[in-house]
């Protein structure tokens, strides 16, 4: 087993990780329907989405690692972290579910990452605005896919609604977590870095009504639930999905191929 | 993702023009409930490693094409009119580097 790396505790360093993270692990998610996919084209264009993100999360990785400032490299920031050093937001690591729920979360996470990208292309730190302008270009098709989807299936047969509706359910307690504040938001507002996350809710909450809209579903309430992804306290999920992710690497130390 | 071919979505043909003044390619052909997705689905399937400046999909029920069991009769005559190619003439050597 290769032992694990530990990083600094340092603000601007998670602010960042929060996103290389949920980049990872959704694309780690997404990756699980190549060749399980409804038809052909739609297995082809989730796992064109998988990679999309796996690339705007390496380039997050490398630049997480560049702030922390012990020189790891990308891989070893993916597959030699623990559970409680991954800082992504716990929607991205529930399971890959059916495809409405699928659909339901690329479309939450886009819009989510269309707000964030828009921000951080004026980030005082230049390597974030570069790597935010480039994903955008990405962001915005994975959100048209999405959003298609989500209006299509709403707006479809009974069944097709009653399957969004219920996958809206199942995501919607962990919505809350994406938009909660803490020292790193005020930190990363105060330095240029980025937007607290808590500014970006109005914009996506405005992306979501329209599509909900449209496509007939409602939105759920809001429940007292809270969960911490973030912070490094993750769902049950998160350890069989980083086994499975890390496990050659710990395996095999420095395996290529 | 077996389904009967009733169940089926339409078929699209699907056409790539590599790159602006070129002309567009025939590609293959894709599954998609409508002309918007049948891009989409075109775009997923056909350019993933940048071949493509444009796309262009037609519903593969609106091409119509020459009949196989008609080869004979509509491409053999052209077999023996080497004439018909620009090679056939000998130029006069006033005319060089054509």
């Amino acid at each position: 087993m290769t032992q694990s790396i530990e990083l600094k505790e340092d603000l601007s360093t998670r602010y960042v990780l929060r996103i290389a993270d949920s980049c990872l692990i959704l694309s780690q998610r997404l990756t699980e329907w190549c060749g399980h996919g409804p038809v052909l084209e739609e297995d082809i264009a989730l796992s064109n989405i998988a990679l999309d993100l796996l690339g705007q999360s390496r380039l997050l990785l490398t630049h997480a690692a560049r702030l922390d400032g012990q020189n790891y490299d990308e891989d070893q920031m993916a597959f030699l972290r623990d559970e409680r050093d991954f800082n992504n937001i716990t929607l991205v690591e529930l399971p890959r579910g059916d495809f409405a729920f699928t659909v339901l979360r690329n479309f939450m996470f886009s819009a989510l990452a269309m707000q964030l990208w828009a921000q951080l292309k004026q980030s005082s730190d230049a390597g974030l605005a570069a790597i935010a302008e480039k994903s955008m270009k990405e962001t915005r098709y994975h959100h048209e896919h999405s959003r298609d989807w989500l209006i299509r299936l709403g707006d479809g047969t009974a069944e097709s609604a009653a399957k969004m509706q219920a996958a809206l359910e199942l995501a919607w307690p962990y919505v809350k977590e994406i938009f909660a504040d803490d020292a790193i938001d005020a930190h990363a507002a105060q330095t240029g870095l980025g937007p607290r996350w808590s500014s970006l809710r109005d914009g996506w909450q405005k992306d979501m009504d329209d599509a909900l809209a449209e496509a007939g579903l409602h939105q759920p309430k809001e429940t007292p639930f809270l969960s911490t992804g973030k912070t490094g306290v993750h769902s049950e999920h998160m350890g069989f999905i980083l086994a499975e992710m890390q496990h050659l690497q710990r395996a095999f130390p420095g395996a290529t191929w | 993702m077996s389904q009967d071919a009733k169940n089926q979505w339409p078929l699209w043909e699907v056409f790539i023009r590599s790159k602006s003044g070129l002309d567009h390619k025939h590609a293959g052909s894709v599954h998609a409930p409508d002309p918007k997705m049948a891009l989409q689905m075109a775009r997923d399937v056909y350019t993933r490693r940048q071949e493509g400046a444009s796309i262009w999909v037609v519903k593969s029920d609106q091409i119509i094409a020459s009949d196989p069991g008609e080869k004979a009769m509509f491409f053999d005559p052209m077999e023996d009119k080497v004439y018909r190619h620009p090679t056939f003439y000998k130029l006069p050597d006033a005319v060089d580097h054509m």
